[in-house]
């Protein structure tokens, strides 16, 4: 349970997944934490029942490799970033495009932290 | 040749789960199989940023409800974790014997709607039957049925008295005695054996390299289940995971009734070895730092992951459920099989879709 991630550089991720699933590793599944102005992307990935996990932080603008043609069972979870926080990956193996779990007159990012702004204003003169 | 595709779901007859499968066919053999999700989807993890840390748990309890108790563990090893808690023994032993008693629930449901996927009503209404003693016990212990909340962080709300234990421990053998008899019904059962031996086959190497978890896992040969990471109590327990090698609907039909069997003994064993003393430990402040917990589900694998910065609510919880875990390896297993055995495979990874969208 212990928690010790290896922070990588985006265009490092492929390359340090490859290894991994060389060396035997399974996918287990991705974390994806909304940062501000980034996200982290927690990737975990086990062997023998360990954990070992890789993070990438990504502006929120920019784009992340898709694991997915390496590990495919990535696709999911993938897809459920993108709908939920609008993570853009590349070169998914089955892209949902967004619709994975949300329909089209959703136009947020659910899980996207966001600001409320109190109207001093409101209520007055009640 | 022409294909086809038929839409399967999300309301099906056999099928009490809200998948739905778009299936490509040619003639009745399915060529590939794609799944559209989203029907029952809740969005409880973002709960986490207006609810707090003790709140949290009736909100992962309601993730699942079948799977509810291992829930609300997993999420209390979490906080616990990030806290240096430490949780008294007694409470490790009560969560396992509940969470136990969920697992034997779980899959005796599970094997009533097995049954009736075949159309055998009776061995369906009997399993139910079976199962409605443990959801006794969980009523006289917990206070309720399914969603029984006895965790908390820090330990156990309830605890459980020695005639309690004297009871649990009866119900376990009597219960005992009535899967021996089912057990020539599923071992041996012409109709049974049909719909199930070389049906939705998973090889080793599919299982593994597509992260299936739990029964789905260890039907197809892979000696992996997450009680051997020794979490809570499991340590002072003896064990040893249930699989079978042929990765189709019989071999993870067979793992989860083995698996029956290996809860009652753990649960005797948890009664046996059952410490004395308190059940909970007070905690106090806010949960700050990352970490993962995993435990087993009867679907399989959990894993939980928690962020906290020391405020009121924490900044993330991520929840990957088995089921989510098995939805790839579904995928794979429904092509080259016949149009009519497509329910009884979905069935066969013991499928929940209100944990898959969370």
């Amino acid at each position: 349970m212990a928690f010790e991630t290896k922070n990588i550089a985006k265009n490092q991720l492929l390359e340090e997944v490859q290894t991994l699933k060389n060396k035997g590793y399974r996918f287990v599944t991705m974390s994806c934490v909304d940062l501000g102005d980034s996200f982290d992307l927690l990737y975990h990935f086990e062997l023998n029942m360990q954990l070992k996990h890789l993070r990438i932080t990504l502006l929120k603008n920019d784009t992340a490799p898709s694991i997915s043609g390496i590990f495919l069972a990535a696709f999911l979870i993938e897809n459920e970033s993108k709908d939920h926080f609008g993570v853009n990956f590349e070169g998914m193996a089955l892209d949902f495009g967004g619709h994975l779990y949300l329909e089209d007159e959703v136009k947020k990012f659910p899980f996207c932290k966001v600001t409320v702004s109190k109207n001093e204003t409101a209520g007055e003169g009640a | 040749m022409m294909s086809t595709i038929v839409p399967f779901g999300p309301q099906h007859p056999v099928l009490p789960e809200p998948l739905h499968l778009k299936l490509v066919l040619e003639n009745e053999i399915v060529k590939e199989a794609l799944p559209t999700l989203g029907y029952i989807h809740r969005g409880l993890e973002t709960l986490a940023s207006i609810k707090d840390m003790d709140q949290m748990i009736q909100v992962v309890e309601r993730v699942c409800g079948i799977c509810s108790c291992i829930h609300a563990h997993t999420y209390c090893m979490c906080i616990e974790g990030l806290m240096g808690v430490e949780v008294p023994k007694r409470a490790d032993y009560l969560r396992l014997i509940w969470s136990e008693l969920h697992r034997m629930h779980s899959h005796m449901l599970w094997f009533g709607l097995l049954a009736d996927a075949f159309g055998m009503e009776s061995l369906f209404m009997h399993v139910w039957r079976l199962r409605e003693r443990v959801m006794d016990v969980m009523e006289a212990t917990a206070g309720n049925r399914v969603i029984i909340s006895v965790n908390k962080i820090g330990g156990v709300r309830r605890d459980l008295s020695p005639d309690q234990t004297r009871w649990i421990l009866q119900v376990v053998n009597e219960l005992e005695q009535e899967l021996d008899k089912i057990k020539p019904v599923l071992t041996n059962d012409y109709t049974v054996r049909k719909r199930t031996v070389g049906v939705g086959v998973l090889t080793y190497q599919q299982a593994y390299d597509l992260g299936a978890a739990g029964p789905t896992l260890r039907g197809s040969g892979v000696a992996q289940d997450v009680r051997l990471i020794r979490y809570g109590a499991y340590k002072d327990l003896d064990f040893e995971p249930v699989i079978e090698k042929e990765g189709d609907s019989w071999a993870r039909t067979m793992v989860r009734f083995r698996e029956l069997y290996q809860s009652i003994d753990l649960i005797r064993q948890l009664i046996a070895k059952l410490p004395g003393g308190e059940i909970e430990t007070k905690v106090k402040g806010k949960p700050e730092g990352e970490i993962v917990c995993r435990a087993e589900q009867p679907r399989g694998e959990v894993l939980y992951y928690v962020k906290g910065t020391g405020k009121k609510y924490l900044d993330r919880v991520r929840i990957r459920t088995p089921t989510f875990a098995n939805v790839p390896p579904l995928l794979a297993m429904l092509p080259g099989s016949e149009m009519a055995d497509v329910p009884v495979i979905a069935l066969s990874i013991d499928p929940c879709i209100s944990c898959t969208e969370r």
